[in-house]
């Protein structure tokens, strides 16, 4: 049983390892495209705006949704 | 049929080198008292040699068209090339964008009055571990990094004008 579990924990281990691994996240000089505005969540800023103020009036929520620009790593 | 829990010990040998391998090949961001790495890059006034520059600070700046603090890093950069060119600096900005004609669009509504290189492949923000745009890395007159700042704000100005005063004072006392 012990046994098990320790072979369990190391499998787990290199899983997670692993998984983590698989996907190499852009370079800070590779995310010319990230930072287009077309890969923004929300592309109308207006929009944007006003749902933002909804979830400051409402909710008292602000800046949960990131700031201007996007891609860089700077911001 | 349940998962079986690997058992050879040869397997897991393995799975440990393919682990231990994976973070060695992590770059490694750059840090003061580093040797920089030399580079030698292509410019609109042809080539840019860093071994050229040797004996002088240089202010390596990485940008891009569509990074946003570069417009505002670009005007103070030149502020600081005609401040400071004088005394030995040398601001050499390394443009990291895929396609040419962004970094010239860019460069026709921002002019830069200093060094500009293009790295399209990116090979030298590699060999410095650059992990955000803009990144400032300033070399003094012995190759050595004295000075690494990501980003740009406006807050960041004094600072990093700190750090070029306290590396051109260096070199004159050498």
């Amino acid at each position: 049983m012990k046994r098990l579990s320790i072979h369990l924990l190391w499998l787990s281990t290199v899983a997670l390892t692993l998984s983590g691994c698989a996907m190499q996240p852009p370079q800070a000089w590779e995310k010319g495209n990230l930072a287009r505005k077309e890969m923004t969540m929300d592309a109308d800023p207006l929009d944007q705006a006003f749902t933002q103020h909804v979830y400051f009036s409402k909710e008292s929520a602000s800046g949960g949704s990131g700031v201007g620009g996007g891609g860089c790593g700077c911001n | 049929m349940p998962l079986q829990a690997p058992n050879s010990r040869r397997f897991r040998i393995v799975l440990t080198l393919v682990l231990a391998a994976g973070f060695a090949l992590s770059a490694r961001a750059i840090e003061v008292g580093n040797v920089a790495p030399a580079f030698m890059l292509k410019s609109a006034r042809g080539n840019v040699d860093s071994a050229a520059l040797k004996g002088k600070i240089i202010y390596v700046d990485f940008w891009a068209s569509w990074c946003v603090p570069c417009k505002q890093s670009f005007p103070w950069m030149n502020e600081m090339q005609a401040k400071y060119g004088e005394r030995g600096l040398e601001v050499v900005a390394i443009n990291v964008d895929a396609k040419q004609v962004d970094a010239d669009k860019f460069l026709a509504q921002i002019p830069a009055k200093f060094q500009v290189a293009f790295d399209a492949a990116g090979d030298t923000p590699k060999k410095f571990g650059i992990k955000a745009m803009p990144s400032a890395v300033i070399v003094g007159a012995d190759g050595r990094v004295l000075h690494v700042h990501a980003g740009f704000r406006d807050g960041d100005k004094a600072a990093l004008e700190a750090a070029i005063v306290a590396a051109l004072d260096g070199l004159k006392k050498r």
